[in-house]
């Protein structure tokens, strides 16, 4: 077994990985990142459709284009050790942490460090989550694992497609496989409005005349050995009419209903996890329960911008340090999701900083109003042009701001939108 | 006419309700802004998309043939569009497929053209992001280009 230390070990190297060890690299702290494929870029080498990128670069790149941009970035920085196709399979915490990182080439290599970053990014839903009944051929893939199939190993994964999901992967990919050759049936949706980006509705389905089912399912699978159709029932005040149900025959099933942080690994370390978001619980620094240990990315929560995963990293690398120089800040108050939101990351606040969250709506409106309350006055109000599910809603609150906050009150934050 | 377009401008996504009698005289409804009208003019008048794909790598035979006879067989499968997944240690640092887009975007009407020519394309190793596969795409002014580099296999 090799034995390494460093100030910080980076477990993952997509884009939250890449922007924390780069930010913490050159703060002058010496990190390894864990990457168990063999290159670094995460999911984003094969998104290789467009639209990543405008909020960061204010330029229109593409998945491989923006990872390119942080693994350049990382290959310069001389205290960033990568160590690729080696996955991090334990993690015993303590005043040190231990990582160990299994490769087929090196063996086990164990690190010690005193701080770790989770940046494993999430994982798909799959068949086994959503339970969808019949019988089970070969046919049926998640969305992602299909766009790796076409996009980087070069395989058309069948010629007649149904999408179940309207998730932006999904929407993503009807374009994809109609771009291949496939023909793609029809998008089902269980929801009454659709999971993903409006943008990706108009060019990915509308474009080619793909029709969207919403509230909508598909209630059966056929197929011995290769996937032949699937029943489609609609769904009406919540209600299956299986009455109205009609097949399609098709011999390839994509699945796009949703993403899970990927906390195996922190959970079994002792992480506390949130069943919102599936991601840790953090304070206002993006630090777990553990300390040392911190989260950032989709496996803090799953967000709809790489833009935004880069800008929470790298602050969340920022922490990373003030914690190595032992300077970390305390106290940190609670945040707490109001009315018709679904969650708010971070779940505590630093008052005496600029305080960047993250939540999700769980409701569509036009015209709407954050409203963000401390200990139940209100203290800030943003108006929003638009929310929906699928799109993350992101404010500040800067010292300023909370200067109400004071030892003798709770200091509860909460956030609404109304 | 009448078409039923919902603008993709911003997250609003407002439904525009667009008529004309001929092209030069577009009315369209439904937009909170200017960007709607322009938005619909151009969906009308010349539909534009980037347009984002792969195209196969060349395997060659100087980075197949440290690996042995099985790896060069299983490349040249592969060459000949049999083949399965190869996972041939020599390929394995290679990709098979090069992520490419447009410079810009490219009237919808051509895309189907740029497609058929990106199945049979194939391009070689070493390669920069950026680096330009097609020039001029169907007297256009646009270009087909790498989105990832590729060091020399």
């Amino acid at each position: 077994m090799k034995e390494k230390r460093a100030d910080a070990v980076v477990i993952g190297g997509g884009s939250a990985g890449l922007a924390a060890a780069s930010r913490i690299a050159a703060e002058g702290h010496s990190v390894v990142l864990l990457e168990r494929e063999s290159e670094l870029g995460g999911i984003l080498n094969q998104c290789i459709h467009n639209g990543f990128g405008l909020q960061r670069f204010k330029k229109d790149l593409s998945g491989p284009e923006y990872a390119e941009r942080f693994v350049q970035a990382a290959r310069k920085q001389k205290n960033l050790e990568v160590l690729v196709e080696t996955t991090a399979l334990e993690v015993i915490p303590g005043a040190v942490h231990a990582v160990f990182g299994y490769s087929k080439h090196g063996g086990v290599t164990k690190v010690d460090a005193g701080t770790i970053v989770l940046a494993m990014g999430c994982r798909e839903r799959n068949r086994g989550n959503i339970g969808i009944p019949g019988t089970r051929p070969s046919g049926v893939f998640t969305a992602g694992l299909a766009q790796r199939l076409i996009n980087i190993d070069g395989y058309i994964p069948g010629r007649r497609v149904v999408i179940l999901g309207s998730g932006d992967i999904g929407l993503i990919m009807a374009r994809r496989c109609t771009w291949v050759g496939m023909e793609v049936l029809a998008v089902i949706e269980i929801q009454s409005y659709p999971s993903g980006l409006t943008r990706n509705i108009v060019q990915c389905l509308n474009d080619f005349g793909i029709p969207l089912y919403l509230s909508h399912t598909v209630s059966a699978i056929h197929g011995k050995d290769r996937v032949t159709g699937v029943t489609v029932t609609p769904l009406e005040e919540g209600r299956s009419e299986e009455a109205k149900s009609f097949d399609l025959d098709c011999d390839t099933i994509l699945l796009s209903v949703g993403l899970i942080p990927d906390n195996e690994l922190s959970r079994k370390f002792g992480v506390r996890l949130n069943p919102e978001t599936g991601g840790a619980f953090v304070d206002g620094g993006l630090m777990s329960c553990i300390p040392g240990v911190f989260a950032c990315g989709n496996v803090l929560h799953v967000h709809d911008l790489v833009d935004y995963v880069s800008e929470e990293s790298e602050r969340c690398a920022s922490f990373v340090v003030e914690y190595l120089k032992g300077e970390y800040r305390s106290p940190h108050h609670p945040v707490a999701a109001g009315a018709n939101v679904k969650y708010v990351i971070p779940n505590k606040y630093l008052p005496q900083t600029t305080n960047r969250f993250y939540l999700r709506s769980m409701i569509v409106k036009n015209k709407a109003e954050l409203v963000v309350a401390l200990d139940g006055e209100p203290l800030k109000r943003k108006k929003l042009a638009h929310v929906q599910p699928s799109e993350m809603v992101s404010f500040q609150l800067d010292a300023a701001e909370l200067s109400r906050v004071s030892e003798s009150r709770e200091n509860k934050l909460e956030v609404g939108i109304y | 006419m009448e078409r039923k377009l919902v603008c993709i401008s911003c997250p609003l996504g407002c439904r525009l309700t667009v008529t004309w009698e001929d092209e030069s005289d577009i009315t369209v409804k439904g937009n909170r802004c200017a960007k709607g009208e322009s938005y619909a003019q151009e969906e009308i008048l010349a539909p534009k998309r980037v347009v984002t794909a792969t195209v196969a790598v060349a395997v060659l035979a100087a980075a197949a043939a440290p690996a042995g006879a099985a790896a060069a067989d299983a490349a040249t499968a592969d060459a000949e569009g049999t083949g399965r997944a190869t996972a041939a240690p020599a390929a394995a640092q290679m990709p098979r497929r090069l992520p490419v887009k447009t410079s810009a975007p490219l009237l919808k009407e051509q895309i189907p053209a740029l497609l058929n020519q990106l199945y049979t394309m194939e391009v070689e190793a070493p390669l920069g992001c950026g680096d330009i596969l097609l020039e001029d795409i169907a007297g256009t002014g646009v270009d087909l280009v790498a989105t990832r580099s590729l060091k020399a296999g």
